[in-house]
């Protein structure tokens, strides 16, 4: 059972001081979480209203040798309230908990409600109109997101293609997997590379999953730890990465739409000028990281610092992503 | 050497537990573990089905794109192809480095993940 005693506590001191002495907490109960970052949800109770909140929480920080790129609730909280406001829907921040005795990090923000799961965004009758939406619904936002000042945001890690590739090429050398198909497309990357395109706000992990869909289209753009500072098109390709497509890969766009619609909406919103052929370089890209993590997720049981049966299974999807490759280096000869 | 029952029945005996008897009664992560496990030995059972055949396979392929000797083992084989890609010495327009890779790599899904939507490549 979730274990509610630890946190119930800081949290109704937190809602008294915040919104007088009538304030309570009700309804917490656990969502998700792994072994670094946990959800709740929760309702702030206060006289006779009712407020649907919910707390992203790391009750410790994760070792500075750990190797993530994850930037940390506080800075994702900064890159919230930046966006707050802009044609892009985030939640909205409520507090933030820095290094709490009790809570550790921790964001509370309002609770929005719709669908996250791919396969039932991909696939419910009552998302359909949504799911015609999408395409557009995604250029926007993303175009919001990579418009937004740089001067507004916190201080985040700045990491071009041609960063990531090299970072990439390390950390597959470093596992020393000798896979055919990781240097053929590891060469084809270095030899095609595009100019970058100037620095902007990157979301890092924007597909399915990390979603909010409702009946309307898209409702909130989640899960900002990946955010970064680099090439916009990083945003506009990832979400065209077959592994993203949960099985639709003839919509290219995330398995809801095609390119077109998706460059012709950004675009246009954007007031850039990209081209689908630059697309390719960075959806290859794409591939080639998902199988790296892949790789990386496996070694941590081959290391056994993770022995589940789920990190042993992973390693078996790299093989995905080569398909992948493979397909793209041969449409584009 | 005893093989009754076969690795293949032993494996069989395993999956039934997992989906038939563990599973129903598992709830949340557990359950999810579960399914991966069963999942798992499906990998097994097809790399003892087809592995042999593809690794001989493969190696014929390589031996020919390499110009190799007979007598080199198939991850040797492999480090060559790895190097000399890296190199840039073998390319995408060498003549069948294409279809080899193709082909392996359609060899290693079917073991994997038969059923992963790479394998029917989109028009898109």
């Amino acid at each position: 059972m979730s274990k509610t005693t630890a946190i119930d506590e800081p949290l109704a001191t937190w809602a008294k001081e915040s919104f007088g002495p009538d304030a309570a907490i009700v309804d917490l109960k656990r969502l998700s979480g792994g072994a670094s970052q946990e959800t709740w949800s929760f309702d702030l109770s206060n006289k006779s209203q009712i407020t649907e909140m919910i707390l992203r929480r790391a009750p410790t920080r994760p070792a500075s040798t750990a190797q993530t790129e994850a930037i940390g609730l506080a800075k994702e909280a900064g890159i919230l309230n930046a966006l707050s406001g802009q044609s892009v829907a985030v939640p909205t921040v409520i507090h933030l908990f820095e290094n709490h005795s009790i809570l550790g990090d921790g964001i509370v923000m309002n609770r929005v409600h719709g669908e996250t799961l791919a396969k039932k965004i991909l696939r419910n009758p009552e998302l359909e109109e949504a799911r015609k939406r999408l395409p557009k619904d995604s250029a926007i936002a993303l175009a919001a997101i990579h418009q937004v000042p740089l001067e507004n945001l916190p201080e985040l890690p700045i990491s071009n293609g041609s960063v990531q590739l090299e970072r990439y090429e390390a950390v597959y050398r470093d596992y020393g997997q000798e896979r055919p198909v990781f240097e053929l497309a590891l060469r084809w990357l270095q030899d095609n590379q595009p100019a970058p395109l100037p620095n902007q706000l990157v979301h890092g992990d924007f597909r399915l999953g990390n979603l909010m869909v409702d009946e309307n289209g898209l409702a909130s753009v989640l899960d900002w730890e990946l955010a970064h500072i680099g090439d916009p098109r990083e945003d506009l390709a990832w979400l065209c990465v077959n592994s993203w497509r949960f099985g639709q890969s003839d919509h290219r766009v995330g398995g809801f739409g095609h390119l077109e619609q998706l460059l012709d909406a950004y675009n246009t919103q954007a007031n850039t000028n990209i081209a689908e052929s630059e697309i390719d370089w960075w959806e290859m890209l794409g591939s080639f990281k998902w199988g790296i993590m892949c790789m990386t997720m496996y070694e941590a049981y081959r290391s056994g610092a993770d022995p589940s049966v789920e990190r042993a299974a992973i390693g078996r999807r790299v093989s995905e992503t080569e398909i992948d490759m493979l397909n793209l280096i041969k449409g584009l000869r | 050497m005893h093989d009754t029952p076969s690795t293949t029945e032993l494996i069989d005996a395993v999956q039934r537990y997992l989906n038939d008897v563990a599973r129903p009664g598992l709830t949340g992560h557990a359950a999810f573990s579960a399914l991966v496990a069963s999942n798992v030995l499906a990998i097994v059972k097809r790399e003892i089905e087809l592995g042999a055949q593809q690794r001989t396979d493969e190696k014929s392929r390589l031996l020919s794109i390499l110009s190799a000797d007979d007598s080199e083992e198939l991850q040797s084989l492999n480090h060559q192809l790895c190097e000399k890609l890296r190199a840039g010495e073998l390319t995408v327009d060498t003549p069948g480095l294409l279809e080899h890779l193709k082909t392996t790599t359609i060899s290693q899904l079917s073991v994997d993940q038969p059923k992963y939507s790479g394998l029917k490549p989109s028009e898109d």
